[in-house]
């Protein structure tokens, strides 16, 4: 399957995507956070700066918010890198969030982590999983990660093979489980080892996903009964209406449902807890967002600080964050995050 | 096209109301409080109702009980176990009338 950009799809456009969000009649998300008294919508702090580095990535998945895969060549550099490095060495922000496409492939990957580490962040890393086993070169990834202590975040939207290959590619499930077994070897997803294997959750279809406890409990017995395998969390997260998923929304006629779906489940506590109201979100070319889906959208932060370069924590700590349709995918039922579902 | 059935009619359901208000409320509260979380968990619930929706073949109930089953983490395969339950009882129901069939037959024949 080929990228978006690729096909020169419509969607490849965020002006084409924004223009479908807003044509239906649903309430405007600003004047939802109006009626719950969280307009104008401002962060809490900043204590997660999550980096995107780059589009490129070993799988092409279905609900692919990024428009990833390996026909996408925008990777972010050294240069950019080391300005993150910078603004991290002089701020007080605790977490350092990878992404990508497959933030691995980025051929600086290993030295920013080690850099980030020195500077004695928490780095997460969202991995893919088939990455570690799809080439030579990334076998020793899990040994690297333990070595930084980094936190591992990876995609599993089934305990079956049937529903994670429908969304993710076929053999993508085995060759999840091939790792996360080389993760659980070394001590990843392991109780009292301290190193973190967190694995993510999201549905395969046009469905809400179900509640986080439940998901996280049958995730835990089927794994370790059909496969050995183990892990910590499981973070539930909704798919949102855009980029692939979007398009996949309209193909399959189940766009108007879905949005409905979200809107009615509009939750005021989960909207308080979105992560843009804590997280920044670096693009590859050095941009900044509220979040990584505003920044596939192409919406930057709405700040004089637009760029790595012009880096301002205090006005960036107390910018407008920038909302639009798509933020109904944050505030439905118990909300979804990063990090899973936020109440 | 006009149908019996309109998918949109579902969202619709709380419309009832409209023509009888006092019996409408007391339903939705009641059906609310019988999908609550109780000595059966809520998924447990969502699929009797998809195997009751087959049994009364009810097409907006099979939509509704699908989605639900579908996001509480059910499985494919146990949607359709719940699906060959109504069969087997729908089944079973109209085969063990067969004995009331053989007492006649006995009765009525030589
Ligand atoms: S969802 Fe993740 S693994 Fe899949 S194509 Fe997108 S970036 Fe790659
Ligand atoms: S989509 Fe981004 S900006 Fe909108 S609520 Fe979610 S995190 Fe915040």
């Amino acid at each position: 399957m080929k990228s978006l950009k690729a096909q020169g799809h419509l969607f490849a456009s965020s002006d084409a995507q924004m223009e479908v969000l807003n044509k239906s009649d649903h309430e405007p998300f600003d004047s939802k956070l109006k009626d719950v008294g969280l307009y104008p919508f401002k962060p809490t702090g900043i204590d997660i700066f999550q980096v995107n580095l780059g589009k490129m990535c070993n799988q092409t998945c279905k609900h692919c918010h990024v428009d990833a895969g390996p026909d996408r060549k925008e990777i972010m550099t050294r240069k950019t890198m080391q300005q993150c490095l910078d603004i991290l060495a002089v701020h007080d922000i605790p977490k350092v969030d990878l992404t990508g496409g497959a933030p691995e492939m980025n051929p600086n990957f290993r030295w920013f982590v080690e850099e980030a580490a020195a500077l004695g962040k928490h780095i997460m890393d969202r991995c893919n999983l088939t990455i570690i086993t799809a080439n030579k070169k990334y076998n020793d990834l899990p040994q690297f990660f333990a070595k930084h202590r980094v936190e591992v975040i990876s995609s599993l939207p089934h305990y079956t093979s049937l529903r994670t290959d429908s969304q993710r590619g076929d053999g993508v499930f085995d060759r999840s489980v091939k790792a996360i077994r080389m993760l659980n070897e070394i001590g990843y997803g392991i109780e009292g080892t301290g190193l973190e294997l967190n694995l993510v959750y999201n549905p395969t279809g046009a469905i809400l996903p179900g509640s986080q406890e439940t998901l996280e409990a049958d995730y835990k017995r089927e794994l370790k009964r059909r496969f050995g395998i183990e892990f910590n969390n499981l973070y539930v997260i909704t798919n949102m209406p855009i980029s692939r998923f979007l398009d996949y929304l309209l193909v399959s006629n189940n766009y108007e449902n879905y949005m409905q779906k979200l809107v009615e489940a509009f939750n005021p506590n989960a909207a308080g807890k979105v992560m843009c109201r804590n997280t920044l979100s670096i693009g590859w070319d050095g941009y900044i967002y509220d979040c990584d889906f505003n920044q596939m959208l192409d919406i930057k932060v709405k700040s004089t600080a637009q760029h790595l370069s012009d880096f301002d924590f205090e006005g960036l700590n107390s910018r407008e964050i920038e909302v639009n349709q798509h933020c109904y995918g944050c505030t439905a039922g118990p909300g979804s995050s990063c990090g899973g579902q936020t109440s | 096209m006009e149908t019996y059935y309109k998918p949109e009619d579902l969202k619709k359901f709380g419309n009832i109301g409209e023509f009888q208000k006092k019996l409408a409320d007391k339903f939705f509260d009641y059906y609310g409080e019988v999908f609550k979380e109780g000595a059966l968990t809520g998924r447990e619930k969502a699929l009797i109702a998809l195997g009751v929706a087959h049994a009364i073949q009810c097409p907006y109930c099979i939509d509704a009980y699908t989605s639900d089953t579908l996001e509480k983490g059910c499985t494919e395969e146990q949607l359709m176990e719940a699906v060959h339950v109504a069969g087997a009882i729908r089944g079973g129901a109209s085969l063990v009338h067969g004995v009331q069939m053989m007492n006649q037959t006995k009765k009525i024949m030589m």
